[in-house]
């Protein structure tokens, strides 16, 4: 068990809520505008190759939040071109965020079907 | 007849009485300081219905029949219906009404609906056109949240200026029975648009149609604040309360421990999250119908004008850039 | 967006608004954001870990069922109406992990029920998710087209 990488998970993570917080108490932007930034963030990020690094070091501080969501989209589209051409961007987009997109689906399906909202 | 005072003002030559009041509470609304003032507090937010807008309009019928109760009227001898609220096409005012089976003319005045319906029920009454009018309205928070904001259970942090739609429903039956308070006077507002877009922010944005209404009315009667007791205003919140009192000191009416603001009495903000405090259409039925309305009949004041404020935004507007248009028609009540 | 331009009067009344606007508490928010969204990671690195024994993975692909358990979390809680009260305390640190995206996606299909499974939830699911797939998903093709262009 690699103790450091849950202290770097802890922190990074920690760090990248903050600055995400701050941006929105300081600006007028709403959460959804500012997770859409962070998305745009991380595709571009993954076009450089920068985030995986990252996700070396922080491990779930990286891949927890929603930049590494970008960032798995343009990972897919990019592997999946080198291997199978241009038709590859289309192909490979949703090869790593199947998961969470699907797991979404399919909870906030199953959710809506069993339980009520709260008020 | 009515007679018209100034631009804006119509001072109300027959005076009509509020006969009796219904004022129905969602129960976090019965967890503040004015709960004692309120006929009933609901425990369920849908009110036992299947969703929160038949929520909404269950607590609307319930006022509307807690009025009548109270003045020991029937439906029959109602003449007619003015309503209005929150949701899209006023729809739990409708609904209500095709319930009560009353002639009706539904009003859209945002969260001012009540102050709008008993200035133009008193007009109405006092236009012999009929002898009794029944004036409702309702809001409710999760109805509204899901409608202009998120859904309910979306884990958004709220904006410590933003204010806390309240759950309940007020109905007045209006007429020329009893001895119970008269209105007196109605000076109905301009829209005012002073450049606020935030529909987070709206205490803020309805301030300046508050503060010119407050003008319009002393300025159309000829009369100073020493001429009224108390004045409520509809939802500013502590925002707009704030800049309301600004605006009207630049105007160099100064109100002091006058003004108050039914947003910020049906709260204990202390214990209540509600950051700038409550709005929507059930914060000034609430509390005008419920402790005004009684602050009234005990004879703790005489002469009171209430200040109903609107947001005039649409879910599209807001969205499309728009300016929020604001209103505020007041009502001038006078102890029986 | 129609910008229209303020006049004088609206943009005087536009200072006092920021005058009056009650400010967030920047520290104390940030601070709680900063401890929630470490611990969320954190137990997202404790699932990666986890999968990675049981299930014999490599990290890299023990991510999977990691976040998949994340958002099966982010929907129980938004299921059982405790989510949005912890996210008023823990704001981004809620919002920004992947627990965020399942709220958005169970908030929203949770709320329209009534509307219809196929017109209220089916239709109404992305509402708050959808621009971060559609951002995401322009941006990727961009960066894949510009990828697969300069090799």
């Amino acid at each position: 068990m690699n103790w450091m990488l849950y202290v770097n998970a802890f922190w990074v993570g920690g760090l990248i809520c903050m600055l995400s917080q701050l941006l929105f108490d300081t600006t007028t932007l709403n959460m959804g505008q500012i997770l859409t930034g962070l998305t745009v963030l991380g595709g571009i990020l993954g076009g450089f190759g920068l985030y995986d690094p990252l996700i070396e070091f922080a491990g779930g501080g990286a891949a927890m939040p929603i930049i590494s969501f970008g960032n798995s989209l343009a990972k897919g589209a990019i592997t999946e071109a080198e291997r199978t051409g241009i038709i590859g961007i289309l192909t490979g987009m949703f090869e790593l965020t199947s998961t969470g997109i699907t797991s979404a689906i399919v909870f906030g399906f199953l959710a809506a079907v069993i339980f009520k909202p709260k008020g | 007849m009515g007679k018209k005072a100034g631009k804006q003002t119509f001072e109300i030559s027959n005076p009509p009485t509020i006969i009796s009041t219904g004022t129905v509470a969602g129960p976090f609304e019965g967890q503040g300081p004015l709960a004692s003032d309120l006929d009933v507090i609901v425990s369920d937010i849908r009110d036992g219905q299947t969703t929160y807008e038949q929520g909404e309009r269950s607590m609307l019928t319930k006022a509307c029949r807690l009025a009548l109760d109270h003045a020991s009227h029937s439906i029959s001898e109602v003449d007619l219906f003015l309503a209005g609220d929150l949701l899209n096409q006023i729809i739990s005012s409708s609904f209500t009404a095709a319930t009560l089976g009353l002639p009706y003319l539904g009003l859209y005045g945002a969260c001012s609906a009540m102050a709008e319906g008993l200035g133009l029920g008193a007009m109405i009454l006092d236009g012999g056109f009929v002898g009794s009018v029944l004036v409702a309205t309702s809001s409710h928070n999760s109805a509204t949240e899901r409608q202009y904001r998120y859904p309910t259970e979306y884990g958004g942090q709220r904006r410590p200026y933003q204010q806390w739609t309240v759950t309940g429903a007020g109905a007045a039956l209006l007429g020329y029975t009893g001895s119970g308070p008269r209105i007196t006077a109605v000076t109905v507002g301009k829209v005012i648009d002073m450049g606020c877009k935030d529909p987070l922010n709206m205490g803020a944005a309805m301030a300046p149609a508050a503060a010119d209404t407050i003008a319009a009315y002393f300025s159309d009667t000829k009369s100073d604040p020493s001429s009224l007791d108390l004045i409520f205003t509809g939802d500013l919140g502590e925002v707009g309360l704030n800049l309301c009192r600004e605006e009207l000191a630049e105007a160099g009416i100064e109100l002091g421990d006058k003004l108050h603001d039914c947003g910020l009495m049906i709260y204990d903000r202390t214990k209540q999250d509600v950051h700038a405090g409550g709005s929507g259409c059930a914060a000034s039925a609430l509390v005008f119908l419920g402790h005004v309305y009684k602050g009234l009949q005990k004879k703790e004041m005489n002469r009171v004008l209430l200040i109903g404020t609107g947001s005039l935004h649409s879910p599209t507007s807001y969205m499309q850039g728009e300016n929020i248009p604001c209103i505020a028609h007041a009502v001038r009540i006078e102890r029986g | 967006m129609a910008k229209k331009k303020l006049n004088p009067k609206q943009e005087k009344y536009q200072q006092k608004v920021k005058k009056y606007e009650s400010k967030p508490a920047l520290f104390k928010n940030a601070f709680q954001a900063f401890v929630s969204g470490g611990l969320v990671c954190l137990i997202g690195q404790g699932f990666i870990d986890f999968y990675a024994a049981v299930m014999n993975l490599p990290k890299k692909e023990a991510s999977n069922p990691a976040v998949a358990t994340m958002i099966l979390i982010g929907a129980l809680l938004t299921a059982f109406g405790v989510f949005d009260k912890l996210a008023a305390y823990a704001g981004a640190g809620l919002s920004v992990p992947v627990t965020g995206f399942a709220n958005s996606v169970v908030s929203a299909g949770l709320e329209f029920k009534e509307e219809g499974l196929v017109q209220g939830v089916g239709a109404k699911i992305f509402s708050l998710a959808g621009p971060v797939i559609t951002f995401g998903v322009v941006t990727a093709f961009f960066v894949g087209l510009i990828h697969a262009l300069i090799r």
